[in-house]
């Protein structure tokens, strides 16, 4: 019971979250200056995902093998490879350097 | 572009981040049963609550104390979706209702999946990118809770990689200024060192705080 009323929480104050601001704001426009700022949104909050996903709390999650095979898929994608592609060969040269 | 293309849009640019969120989900499963969840509970959580974040805080927080704080926690790592309801509210069609009901399909890959650059998005295509992601996370949970493969293996298989290789393969496509790149620069920054005095979850909302960059005056990107 306690499992099940703690995840019902959880998943209802998520939804609750992301109906916020649209149950407060309806069809008002945000103004032109936090338009501005909405629009740097996606890279910044895309930065963090990656720092806190490398890193992890207090960076004891850092781990070299993983940070070279994201670097590697970044360059795979500049170097024209499809997305999913880019990110075979960073994972097959983290599993490479985990196995020497 | 009519709403079935922008659809079909934002599903094939997000089958790319639907394949790690596959693997992510897999990672759930097989965590969920470790710690004896059952069956439903793990799937019922992945199906309405589609938040990796909250689930996995969850799940390492709930049998150390009380079930409340455990909640408060998963609730506020996803804080971050109270800025980003706000900032894809101008782009939600109809009453409040209708607006808070559309903006259920946002999970962080929908939300960089829809941006059409100043401030804009589109709903199509974030409904499109949303579909294989919720689909692959609700699949991943169900696959890890059948075969529960262990973490240390998947590790050596170089699939930790998948998750933030996605995400930076998305921010180098997302990044056309140099003032994004700035902030995202400041963004990662911010959450880099508040993850050393505190949790993910408050890092990850501080991050947002580099987008005040956009206040400055010099605009190369106007939003209409």
């Amino acid at each position: 019971m306690r499992l099940w009323l703690s995840i019902l929480a959880v998943s209802a104050a998520n939804a609750l979250l992301k109906a916020t601001g649209p149950l407060v704001l309806g069809d008002r426009r945000l103004p032109f200056a936090a338009r501005r700022v909405v629009a740097l949104m996606a890279p910044v909050l895309l930065a963090g995902l990656i720092v806190v996903e490398l890193a992890g709390p207090d960076w004891h999650d850092l781990d070299g093998a993983q940070v070279l095979g994201v670097g590697v898929a970044g360059l795979s994608w500049w170097a024209r490879a499809p997305m999913l592609v880019a990110v075979l060969v960073g994972a097959v040269a983290a599993a490479t350097v985990r196995a020497l | 572009m009519s709403f079935r293309a922008d659809f079909a849009h934002g599903a094939r640019d997000a089958i790319g981040p639907a394949a790690a969120t596959l693997v992510l989900g897999i990672s759930f499963g097989a965590a969920a049963a470790g710690a004896d969840w059952g069956f439903a509970a793990p799937l019922a959580f992945s199906a309405l609550g589609f938040s990796g974040s909250a689930q996995f805080t969850l799940l390492t927080t709930l049998h150390t104390g009380s079930a409340l704080a455990a909640v408060a926690s998963a609730v506020l790592i996803n804080a971050r979706y109270l800025v980003m309801g706000l900032a894809l509210n101008d782009s939600l069609q109809g009453s409040r209702g209708r607006r808070a009901l559309q903006a259920q399909a946002l999970v962080d890959a929908s939300f960089v999946v829809a941006h059409r650059g100043g401030g804009r998005f589109d709903i199509g295509r974030l409904f499109g990118a949303t579909v294989p992601q919720w689909s692959c996370w609700l699949l991943g949970t169900l696959l890890g809770l059948l075969a529960r493969p262990d973490a240390a293996l998947m590790q050596r298989l170089g699939l930790d990689v998948v998750f933030p290789a996605f995400f930076v393969l998305l921010i180098l496509e997302e990044i056309k200024s140099s003032r994004a790149a700035i902030a995202a620069l400041c963004g990662g920054c911010i959450s880099g060192a508040l993850l050393l005095v505190t949790e993910p979850g408050y890092a990850l909302l501080a991050a947002t705080a580099a987008a005040l960059l956009g206040l400055l005056s010099d605009v190369e990107e106007e939003p209409t």
